[in-house]
This record gives C-alpha cells, sequence and structure tokens, in this order.
C-alpha cells in the first residue's frame, strides 16, 4: 500500500511520459519536438528517483537531458530554419506507422499483463552508495566491470575523434 | 492501491512503441534520432525496472543502463555529425532525397 503522496507523484510522472513521448513524435516543428523528448527524459529520471537508482537518475539529467536534447537543439538550429513545418503526413506513412506501433504495444502489452504477478510489490533495496557504484565499476574480479568501462571510454575516444573527423569542413 | 511492476512498465512501453511510429512516419532525419533516443530511453527503463523487482540486490540492470546511455551519448554525436554533413552536402535532411551512398 503506497502513501497518497507517491501515487500522485507516480500519476504525474507517468502522464507526463505518455503525453510528451507522443506529442514529441507528432508534433510538425523540429525544435518542439526535441523540447518534448527533453521532457520525456526528465519525467524517465523521476522514474528512476522514484526507484532509488539515485546515481542513475543524476545520469540521466546529466547525460540525456543536459547533453544530447543540447545536441539536438544545434543540429536543428544549424539543419533547418525555425519555425519551419515539416510537411503533412501521408495516410500511407501514417498507416504503417500506427500498425507497427499498435502490434508493438499489443504484442509487449499482452505478454506483460500475463506474466505481471510475478512481480508483485517493491521489493524492499538501499540505495546503492556511490563508493559502491564506484568499486563495483573499477574492479576486476568476478562480477567487476572493468573491461565494459575501458571499452566504452576507448568508444568515446573514437567517437570524439570520428565527429570531429567527418563533421569537418573539408 | 499498490503500484506494481506493470504500472512502471507500461510507460516504458508507451515510449517505446511512440518511438516505432514516429521512426516510421518522420521523414527528417533529426526527428527520426528523437524517436530513436525514445525507444531507447524505453528500454533503459525496462532493464532498472526488471532489475528493481526482481533482483533488488544486484545492480546489473543499472550498470546495463548506465552503459547504456554513455554509448547512446557517442551514437547521437557520431550521428548527428553525419547529418550535418549531409546537409552541407545536400541542402536538407530528408531522408527521401538520400538515395545514393557517394555523394
Amino acid at each position: 500500500m503506497e502513501s497518497v503522496g507517491s501515487i500522485i507523484m507516480y500519476a504525474v510522472v507517468a502522464l507526463t511520459i505518455v503525453i510528451c513521448s507522443v506529442l514529441a513524435v507528432t508534433t510538425r516543428k523540429i525544435l518542439r519536438s526535441a523540447t518534448y523528448l527533453l521532457f520525456t527524459l526528465f519525467a524517465t529520471a523521476a522514474i528512476y528517483f522514484m526507484l532509488d537508482y539515485e546515481f542513475l537518475g543524476g545520469v540521466q539529467i546529466a547525460v540525456y537531458a543536459g547533453g544530447i536534447v543540447v545536441l539536438f537543439v544545434f543540429a536543428i538550429l544549424l539543419t533547418s530554419r525555425p519555425g519551419h513545418d515539416s510537411e503533412k503526413l501521408t495516410s500511407r506513412s501514417r498507416r504503417t506507422g500506427l500498425v507497427a506501433a499498435v502490434a508493438t504495444a499489443i504484442v509487449c502489452g499482452w505478454s506483460l499483463c500475463s506474466r505481471s504477478a510475478l512481480m508483485a510489490g517493491l521489493p524492499q533495496m538501499s540505495n546503492p552508495d556511490m563508493k559502491l557504484i564506484g568499486a563495483r565499476l573499477l574492479s576486476s574480479d568476478a562480477g567487476g566491470l572493468l573491461l565494459p568501462f575501458e571499452a566504452v571510454s576507448v568508444l568515446l575516444l573514437a567517437c570524439i575523434i570520428g565527429a570531429v573527423v567527418i563533421g569537418r569542413r573539408r | 492501491m499498490e503500484i506494481t511492476a506493470l504500472y512502471y512498465l507500461l510507460p516504458a512501453l508507451f515510449m517505446f512503441c511512440a518511438g516505432v511510429y514516429g521512426f516510421i512516419t518522420r521523414k527528417n532525419m533529426i526527428a527520426m534520432l528523437i524517436s530513436l533516443e525514445l525507444m531507447l530511453n524505453g528500454v533503459d527503463m525496462n532493464f532498472v525496472i526488471f532489475n528493481r523487482f526482481l533482483f533488488p540486490g544486484s545492480m546489473e540492470g543499472m550498470y546495463f543502463t548506465l552503459f547504456a546511455i554513455g554509448i547512446a551519448a557517442a551514437e547521437t554525436a557520431v550521428a548527428i555529425a553525419i547529418i550535418v554533413n549531409l546537409f552541407r552536402s545536400k541542402g536538407n535532411v530528408d531522408v527521401t532525397g538520400l538515395n545514393e551512398m557517394k555523394f
């Protein structure tokens, strides 16, 4: 049994996710689409906070909402005139998209609903603290994540170089 | 009322489906990338929710999401570099106009 406050909190966050994700893919102004994406990402971070993963929520806000959305806004302002509407959808592409989305929703939603009894209540968990997360991330023991951590750092370096090389004016 | 895992999973599923719809219907490449981010975000939420509800003691889902966020940032940076470069040589970022690899 949850308190009334957490239920209201959940309802606000879930409604934000649903409404803003739909608006992000249906609005015809691309800059607004990026703004709705930002709200969706914030609501996702709120879900992480509600599930006690506070570090993950912070990372979500810092990297996604702070980094990726800014990148999107820069790219949009570089490649399109502000206030420019995208063209109207043809009914054929809209129908294809709706069919794909509804089919995904039905298949996944049915399989989720039929198995949801497995996950009844929210089990107790203490919020994983920074020390634990960092030690696990940099340990080379069994279950340690040093190798993926280093792989991601190499990937980020390659990505920086790649983005500079691709985006450079020739 | 108790908030079970399903209440968290259904918004994530909805986000994913919105991303699918946007990815198919959009013509602008940046809008497609935004839809892709929505889908990726829905999947990340799934990892976290399943970890929290089924295996609250371990943190595998959290780490997976952590790495996925990092890789998504890298992927977006490279994709936007490609899109800006395409815009420079083609003049627009419409996928329907891009039908040859070598421009």
